[in-house]
């Protein structure tokens, strides 16, 4: 019963681990695939939407799920004035020039946030309901853990609904397996990048809300997770939403197991096992090939 | 076609059959280097590692800017190359410098060769991302094997012999560091310009601007990316070998994400592919961040993302690229219609 337990444990941590690095990363992952653009600054506009939520929760104290659609609309709002002025004069350019931009972004974003709010933690209180423990029957667990997981599934299942089943979902998918075959069938790929982008950045935004209480809030936040996020995209494939999906949950719980059992250099075996499946798959592990 | 000869008339012929040449600027950074140790001894810390990032600067442009690799990931090499000579030295297996320069440079060449053989079968954000992970790789197995890199604090005093048997390190007056750093520095600085000149170097920069041409004229495209990629790895290592050796440790920093966007940075900033880019972006960044980052540690950070996100959208040959518009603009208002720059 205690190996059950201790294994029941590992998953729920690493599953709700898993639901944020999705929230997260979905949006990284549809607008990489779409544009081949190499957005580095994807977790500034998590960071940036972890923060709307958590100061407009904390100083205007609005509760956490109308912060959460704050977070969203702000950030969304945001993303689309940067892709409309900005990062839409680098669609054709080299890939060096996208990575350069996006990273003078992130800094810009970090040295904003360290000039409005200040370089410390932001903590984020969880409304009394989620705090706590919630029994499972067999075993209790952290509430807020079991309800990451739930609203991780239902994201899940309301984007895989989007993309399978509407109008627009059905272009994204065009788009992302041949972008020339969609334009020239009509599909106005310069309106749908900027919603799609608009959209993934405002999950990010949720996605740095929802994970703020175990990611920790900080200006230093889209540099530290930069290299998590990008795992996840590359080992999920890009443009996949089920790839981006099942890759967030293998990392979530091999990190989240690996950093119990192995605190010194768990990490580690992440690159490692990410490099050798690059070298097996460039396209990643659910990703079609070219 | 015909073989144009050197003293030809045609002057697009004459410009390519000289430029490998020395010209007489050529001398100027050098001289200016020199005038520094002279001029400023109180800075000559500050002096020694703006010369190695200089050289950082440089081995990066080889990869990037010639052969046209997108790493993030190049603080491996500088890194592989600094733990070689920190962990020798500890162990006070080889202390002496200049072969611990060579042993620093074998070791991250292999390392840079080993990875290179199979990173380099991919292109694009997988190639981005393969770099990435490779020095994440490297950097969280010194965190781990505390005992021989003395994990997240690094190793420090480490015991380097004098220059030659006679020239002392010494930590407080580094004026030892800073010869021993130009000197080095200039003999990597000629061999890159020579590589740079060479057949190889010209089949490089044929690579970089188009790939499917290079392998339809038959040459070896995966194998001279892979000798360019060594080569450039083990200059990494020399400029993180000197690193240790000046300052005399070696901590994680060596091989952080911070270290490889910076000398990124650096590079853009000056201009990549032009050989001096690197010279002229590493004075750039290392002066204005030596002033402001410390005093405005935010404001900097602002600035310098903005920075980038300007050269990105606007400047794309960095000050070099801009400094070649202005003086071509200036000669063409002087002399309408002659279209070589």
């Amino acid at each position: 019963m205690n190996f059950v337990v201790e294994i029941a444990n590992m998953l729920l941590g690493g599953l709700a681990a898993g639901m944020v690095l999705f929230i997260v990363s979905v949006g990284l992952s549809v607008t990489m695939g779409l544009m081949g653009f190499v957005n580095l600054a994807h977790g500034g506009f998590a960071m940036i939407g972890g923060y709307v939520i958590v100061l407009a929760m904390n100083r205007l104290g609005v509760p956490f799920a109308p912060a959460l659609a704050i977070g969203f609309i702000v950030v969304a709002a945001i993303s689309v004035v940067f892709e409309r002025l900005l990062y839409s004069r680098l669609y054709r350019a080299p890939e060096l020039d996208q990575v350069l931009f996006t990273i003078g972004l992130v800094f810009v974003m970090i040295a904003g946030v360290t000039l409005v709010v200040g370089p410390e933690t932001l903590p984020l209180t969880l409304p009394p309901s989620m705090q706590g423990q919630i029994s499972l029957g067999f075993m209790s667990y952290r509430t807020y853990s079991i309800v990451l997981i739930g609203v991780g599934v239902v994201m899940m299942l309301g984007l895989w609904l989007g993309f399978e089943r509407t109008r627009m979902g059905a272009q994204i998918r065009a788009a992302v397996d041949n972008r020339r075959m969609a334009e020239s069938l009509g599909i106005n790929i310069t309106q749908l990048f900027t919603i799609t982008f608009a959209f993934g950045s405002g999950m990010a935004a949720l996605g740095g809300g929802l994970g703020a209480e175990f990611l920790g809030l900080d200006p230093q936040y889209p540099l530290k997770y930069l290299v998590m996020f990008l795992i996840v995209v590359a080992v999920g494939g890009l443009g996949r939403i089920t790839g981006v999906f099942y890759a967030s949950l293998l990392i979530g719980v091999l990190d989240f197991t690996l950093k119990k059992y192995l605190p010194q250099g768990g990490t580690v075996f992440i690159y490692g096992l990410t490099i050798l499946l690059l070298l097996w798959r460039p396209q990643g592990l659910f990703g079609r090939a070219a | 076609m015909s073989i144009v000869p050197v003293n030809s008339d045609n002057p697009a012929a004459h410009a390519l059959a000289v430029r490998h040449r020395f010209r007489w600027w050529e001398a100027l950074p050098w001289l200016l280097a020199l005038a520094f140790y002279f001029a400023f001894p109180r800075y000559l810390g500050f002096g020694t590692e703006l010369l190695i990032t200089i050289l950082f600067a440089i081995s990066l442009d080889l990869a990037l800017g010639y052969a046209g690799i997108v790493t993030l990931g190049h603080a491996a090499f500088f890194g592989a190359g600094a733990y070689t000579v920190g962990m020798l030295a500890k162990q006070e297996i080889w202390t002496e410098p200049i072969s611990g320069l060579v042993i620093a440079a074998a070791v991250a060449g292999a390392v840079g060769f080993a990875s290179g053989l199979v990173l380099l079968r991919t292109t694009g954000l997988t190639l981005l991302m393969l770099t990435l992970c490779t020095m994440g790789l490297l950097e969280e197995t010194a965190n781990m094997a505390a005992d021989v890199t003395g994990g997240f604090d690094g190793l420090d005093s480490l015991p380097i012999k004098p220059v030659f048997g006679i020239f002392e390190f010494n930590p407080l007056y580094p004026n030892t560091q800073y010869l021993y750093v130009l000197g080095v520095l200039l003999v990597s600085f000629v061999f890159v310009r020579m590589l740079v000149y060479s057949p190889f170097g010209h089949s490089l920069t044929g690579i970089r601007e188009n790939t499917l041409r290079m392998h339809a004229v038959g040459a070896p495209v995966r194998m001279r990316l892979i000798v360019c990629y060594s080569i450039s790895a083990a200059i990494a290592g020399i400029a993180g070998a000197l690193w240790a050796q000046a300052n005399a440790y070696v901590n994680l920093s060596v091989l952080g994400l911070d270290r490889a966007a910076t000398v990124l940075i650096v590079l853009v900033l000056g201009g990549y592919g032009r050989l001096y880019g690197g010279i002229i972006g590493a004075i750039a960044y290392m002066v204005l961040s030596h002033f402001l980052s410390k005093a405005y540690p935010t404001a900097w950070q602002l600035g310098l993302g903005l920075l980038l996100m300007a050269i990105a959208l606007f400047a794309r040959g960095g000050i070099l690229g801009m400094v070649d518009d202005l003086t071509r603009r200036f000669k063409e208002r002087k002399a309408p219609g002659s279209g070589l720059p």
